[in-house]
């Protein structure tokens, strides 16, 4: 079976669509939640969704992230309760599903353990932040016996070597890191993300999705010129963070928006 | 985990960081080569641990503490003795010299009890680069003293109020500050956790600490000591004393960690005693984690020891049995500090203080004619506060 975020590309292509990819902490507030937040996304137009899986040392992320992750360690969110809300997800959607996890969870969970169970869960890929190409082996070779995608990232510091690399492992899309930093809104999205996008599309014919630092549709519009993808993560969780009541239809409506100015 | 890679000591190590940092990591470990094979950089580096540092600090043999345990002879090597009191100064200058040399001008660094943050605000007060040093907020109330002395230095100090508000979480931000800034900063790490090239680096530079024991113990007593030991938070000084002894086998070497209110409550830093091997801070190695791979809080009455993970380097020393890796209580520590104070004249850091509590435990088991030599590896000063505060004593 072919994995959904190759077929949700190969659709978007011949539309001539962008991706819109939102990100959301799974378990803030609670995974009951999660669970409303994923189907109302989809529903409003998000063609992929990730999901981050809190770990207490979040270095890769800024303020809003990190407050999400403690809002969800705090009721006790796990892996292995990630993974079963995954399944209840897969009940009523069909969006293609991404787990964003630094690697210790993992690492713990056991890699061919986590693989099995994120496959059979529904999850498509997975983004390990703090994982390079030179520590990935294990994962990778884990990951694409299952038909799991470990979906690679590339920053603006990446040098064209590591690139090669990088792309020869890739799986799914090559996500790019917008600017040098953690996540979280910029005032500025960075304009000189067309140099990345057009270095890695010189090695690789993978989607290239762009993250970090996009906070507003008309970001969103600038950096889509220049790849397949965009992803927003801090903007949306801090909709959840500040009205919490109403996170479920506020975030449906970014989505519309977000989706529409792609 | 894979062997005999790049920055691996057995199955211990690797690189686990944001790719963002990975063109620096390959930057500085061409450039930690091409140093290490660098006369002038040596000359250099030798220059500032003799002139300024105050190297090479003494091998003194603890007649009070000896004579108070009753069996082994006590030698402490006088890390409390450096500038700036404790071993810390000989990694900074050494990597700051180092970050000079790459045109860096602006250097961070995480800081526990402050002493790692006081030794790299030194080094860059000394080469004329701009400093800033992350630390917790718990540790700053616990440490106000070094944190008054990293101003005077220069330094900026950033309080971190996120998670324990110690070490751990210091680092995090130092991480965080590195990955938005790496085009024109130096992360100076203190210990020999991290990333590679971090781990192999810094033991380096404190290997001097331990090339030094061995000579003056041979000058002074014919022979190699039969035991060495060292406090172990993140593992610097331990590494520093251990490394050169490594292939002596008939050199007994022993680690102590921090039980805090002992190994079996909630409530210690024994990470290789208690821990499991993972992946924290940028390196696989023993960390003090809960099933789910969440790290869980930590504590020491010493703030430099109170860190859930510890360098790769010595988890492969646990694993091989080169070293064992003991523990001692707060209260033993406590009780082993007050010791040297009446037995030698000598107040030291409560870290240290762990290693002498070990020492303690042992020498009366041991003949006259053993030899122990003990890392004292800093002074007390920053610490009088603390044990204050636990006397009851307002000062």
């Amino acid at each position: 079976m072919s994995n959904r975020i190759d077929v949700c590309f190969a659709k978007l292509k011949t539309s001539g669509e962008k991706a819109f990819i939102p990100f959301i902490t799974a378990g803030d507030p609670d995974l009951a939640t999660t669970v409303k937040l994923v189907q109302a996304m989809a529903a409003a137009g998000a063609d992929i969704i990730e999901l981050g899986v809190p770990y207490s040392e979040p270095v890769a992320d800024g303020p809003v992230i990190q407050a999400a992750t403690q809002r969800s360690l705090k009721t006790g969110t796990t892996l292995t309760e990630i993974l079963k809300t995954v399944r209840v997800i897969r009940q009523t959607a069909t969006v293609p599903l991404v787990l964003m996890s630094y690697y210790n969870p993992i690492l713990q969970y056991r890699l061919d353990k986590f693989v099995a169970d994120a496959v059979a869960a529904g999850v498509d890929g997975v983004i390990v932040p703090d994982l390079p190409v030179e520590e990935a082996q294990p994962l990778a070779q884990a990951a694409a016996a299952a038909g799991l995608h470990l979906i690679p990232l590339v920053a603006p510091t990446t040098t064209d070597n590591r690139l090669v690399a990088i792309a020869a492992q890739a799986q799914g899309f090559i996500y790019c890191v917008s600017i040098t930093g953690v996540t979280g809104a910029r005032q500025q999205v960075n304009t000189e993300i067309a140099a990345l996008t057009r270095r890695v599309q010189a090695v690789s014919t993978l989607p290239v999705a762009v993250g970090f630092g996009v906070s507003t549709p008309e970001q969103a519009a600038v950096v889509a010129k220049q790849c397949d993808a965009v992803i927003v993560g801090s903007a949306i969780v801090k909709v959840i963070e500040q009205s919490p009541g109403t996170a479920v239809s506020q975030v449906a409506e970014m989505v519309k928006e977000f989706k529409a100015a792609l | 985990m894979k062997q005999n890679k790049q920055g691996y000591f057995g199955n211990y190590g690797g690189f686990f960081v944001p790719e963002t940092l990975m063109p620096a990591l390959e930057e500085l470990i061409e450039n930690y080569q091409a140093a290490q094979k660098d006369q002038q950089f040596h000359q250099e580096l030798n220059y500032y641990y003799r002139q300024y540092v105050g190297r090479p600090s003494p091998l003194y043999l603890a007649a009070g503490l000896t004579k108070h345990c009753g069996g082994a002879q006590i030698y402490l090597k006088r890390e409390d003795l450096n500038h700036t009191g404790a071993h810390k100064i000989n990694n900074t200058i050494g990597q700051i010299l180092l970050a000079k040399k790459m045109g860096k001008k602006r250097i961070i660094a995480e800081t526990g009890a402050g002493q790692h943050g006081v030794a790299t605000a030194t080094a860059t007060a000394l080469f004329g680069m701009e400093c800033f040093v992350y630390m917790g907020e718990e540790d700053i109330r616990r440490q106000a003293l070094n944190v008054f002395k990293m101003k005077l230095l220069g330094a900026e100090v950033i309080s971190v109020n996120i998670g324990s508000r110690t070490l751990k979480d210091a680092m995090n931000e130092a991480m965080r500050d590195w990955v938005t800034n790496v085009e024109n900063t130096y992360y100076c790490i203190g210990s020999v956790a991290g990333p590679h090239p971090y781990p192999q680096m810094v033991r380096d530079f404190q290997s001097v600490i331990g090339t030094e024991t061995r000579r003056q113990i041979l000058e002074d007593a014919s022979q190699l000591p039969d035991y060495i030991i060292a406090c172990v938070g993140g593992g610097s000084n331990a590494m520093g004393l251990f490394y050169p002894f490594l292939n002596d086998q008939d050199v007994k070497i022993i680690g102590v960690e921090a039980a805090g209110h002992g190994v079996d409550t909630d409530q210690h830093a024994a990470t290789l005693n208690k821990g499991k091997p993972g992946v924290l801070h940028g390196s696989y190695s023993y960390i003090l984690q809960d099933q789910n791979g969440q790290i869980i809080p930590v504590h020491s009455v010493s703030a430099g020891l109170d860190y859930p993970g510890v360098g790769p380097e010595h988890s492969h020393l646990k694993d091989i049995e080169r070293v064992v890796y003991h523990s001692v209580t707060d209260k033993e520590a406590l009780a082993a500090f007050h010791l040297l104070c009446r037995t030698d004249g000598i107040i030291p850091a409560l870290e240290s203080a762990h290693a002498l509590a070990e020492t303690v435990k042992l020498a009366p088991k041991l003949a006259k004619e053993a030899i122990i030599v003990v890392n004292l590896s800093g002074r007390g000063d920053k610490d009088v506060h603390t044990v204050a505060e636990i006397m009851g004593v307002a000062l």
